[in-house]
């Protein structure tokens, strides 16, 4: 060991702000640095599992009971739809699960907060890194429907951004949940109330407008929903409400990040 | 200016005080050992010193920055090893201390590592994942992190806890080497000998309090006496020695299958023959002070 005493220039800055860069970097380095250990099974499912589903509802209902829906053939109403999809699987599941054992199983976060980091940086870091993953394997499905005949557009450059978003937000959810369960099998409740319910009324398998008319309002709330809208503008020309579905989305991502910001405080500050 | 001072500290949780009026001062450069039984309140009040834990009322000031309104500053400023392993297992050796010396804003993070390998002897091990070190080596990682940007204060926190006696002396050794570099240690543990070998002065916590502080040494003679002595024989015998020992005045404490008489050298005629008499120890004022038996 070196036998000088403690060095005064590695330090810290003598004051230290709100939500600094630097320790937000910090905290994106380690999950990069642990992704790199399973970059390949995480990448392999989240490119598969939409690629299934493309096939089983796309190719399968366009050949048996669907030719068209809005005009647009099935396949690629569905292919766009599945953009949404991707992104609240590869957004909340990861960060529910993800940040309960994180915290519970592993005390990443007792090492991370004793350095000088807080609960702030520490939700912002987590959000911003799954939502940067998630925004990339949300744009999966879209490629795999070009490939099945679906004409590019310029729109579609768009999408990355409306996914990382929209992940933003529910990566916030799914911290803030992670925060509040007492036990990690809670999930189930999480899931059957809240993912499975916004999954399957979002307009990726069928039109909304034919769904009795309090659902098609509650779906106007509905993060992925105001996804798949904004993929659809993207994929086949874009209208002024997309506006408003955007910024909803943004609004959702704001709310969370509080939310979980909150929670997380509560669980992690004695 | 003392790295730590703590005044009146009061920590709860629910009907539970962990922490009850908490004084206590570490001036720089010294390794202070807090040693406690098991929930005495230690493990809450090194969380209440990283700004993991709020003191519902009292001071709290590390470095000479006021807690809690400048933890983060003050965390920048110590380094905390935890008595829990907490490694990012699938990932390397060098990528863990990496990980930490950005987080503590090191400004040449290459050369923080350089260093807290060499004082982890896991040069040769850096691009393992820690999942292929052994317990020992883990726990080396572990200090060498908490040191990754060469903080004045370190925390540790039951540093030995559960680990077997070599790892333990190979621990023991770094942070001999930690102490001999002026760096001010807080040092939480239950282990008396680990007080005795490490702490320059030991404050005995229990029941969230401080309840005697000084040199290993000052508080044998403060609270011990100079000899104590182990009675063994059947509990009939025991218990009869026992009563003519606290006739006198002096305190015993049972000790495994013997009854301790501490401070046995002023028990004139009470001490049978066949005792075996040792130096007081700081055991002996450990179990005094806390009625719990030492570890």
């Amino acid at each position: 060991m070196e036998s000088a005493t403690p060095a005064q220039d590695q330090v810290a800055p003598r004051q230290m702000r709100r939500l600094e860069p630097t320790a937000i970097a910090g905290i994106m380095s380690r999950e990069v640095a642990n992704f790199r250990t399973y970059w390949k099974g995480t990448t392999f499912s989240s490119v598969l599992e939409p690629l299934v589903y493309l096939l089983a509802f796309g190719l399968g209902f366009s050949a048996t009971l669907v030719d068209e829906v809005e005009g647009v053939p099935y396949i690629e109403f569905v292919g766009t739809g599945m953009v949404a999809t991707a992104v609240i699987f590869s957004s909340a599941l990861p960060s529910m699960f993800g940040t309960f054992v994180k915290h519970r199983f592993q005390n990443t976060y007792d090492a991370i907060l004793a350095a000088p980091v807080d609960v702030e940086e520490l939700v912002s870091a987590e959000m911003l890194w799954i939502a940067i993953r998630s925004g990339t394997y949300g744009c999966v499905p879209l490629l795999v429907t070009i490939a099945f005949g679906l004409d590019p557009a310029w729109g579609m450059l768009l999408v990355p951004l409306f996914c990382f978003v929209t992940a933003l937000g529910f990566a916030g959810f799914g911290v803030a949940m992670a925060a509040t369960v007492a036990k990690i099998d809670q999930f189930n409740y999480v899931t059957a109330l809240f993912v499975t319910p916004l999954f399957l009324v979002a307009g990726t398998f069928f039109p909304i407008d034919g769904l009795p008319e309090g659902v098609q309002i509650a779906a106007q709330f509905n993060p992925l929903h105001q996804l798949v809208e904004l993929v659809r503008g993207g994929a086949f020309g874009y209208e002024w409400d997309d506006i408003l579905r955007f910024a909803f989305l943004v609004a959702f991502a704001l709310v969370t990040w509080r939310v979980a910001i909150h929670q997380m405080q509560k669980r992690l500050i004695d | 200016m003392a790295a730590i001072e703590l005044r009146n500290v009061v920590k709860t949780f629910g009907p539970i005080t962990a922490v009850d009026g908490l004084d206590l001062e570490v001036p720089e450069g010294i390794c202070l050992g807090l040693l406690g039984p098991n929930g005495a309140g230690k493990s809450t009040t090194m969380r209440l010193l990283t700004g993991q834990a709020i003191a519902d009322t009292g001071e709290l000031r590390v470095l000479g920055h006021q807690l809690p309104g400048e933890a983060k500053t003050a965390r920048g400023l110590m380094g905390v090893v935890p008595q829990l392993d907490n490694l990012d297992v699938d990932v390397t050796v060098e990528d863990n201390l990496a990980i930490f010396a950005r987080l503590y804003r090191v400004p040449d993070v290459g050369a923080a590592i350089e260093k807290a390998l060499d004082i982890a002897r896991l040069q040769e091990r850096r691009r393992d994942a820690v999942d292929e070190l052994s317990g020992g080596m883990r726990r080396r990682l572990l200090l060498a992190r908490g040191l990754v940007h060469e903080p004045r204060l370190v925390l540790l926190d039951e540093p030995t806890v559960g680990l077997d006696p070599q790892i333990r002396t190979e621990l023991w050794t770094l942070i001999g080497e930690l102490k001999s570099r002026g760096t001010t240690i807080l040092m939480s543990t239950h282990y008396i000998e680990e007080a005795e070998r490490l702490a320059d002065e030991v404050a005995v916590m229990h029941q969230g309090k401080i309840i005697s502080r000084g040199h290993p040494v000052e508080l044998i003679t403060e609270h011990a006496g100079r000899q104590t002595a182990e009675v063994y024989g059947p509990p009939d015998r025991l218990a009869e020695t026992r009563t003519e020992a606290e006739a006198k005045g002096l305190s015993v404490r049972p000790a495994g299958p013997a009854i301790a008489i501490v401070g046995s050298e002023r028990a004139d005629g009470v001490i049978p023959d066949d005792a075996v008499v040792r130096a007081a120890s700081l055991e002996d004022v450990f179990v005094l002070l806390t009625g719990e038996e030492a570890e």
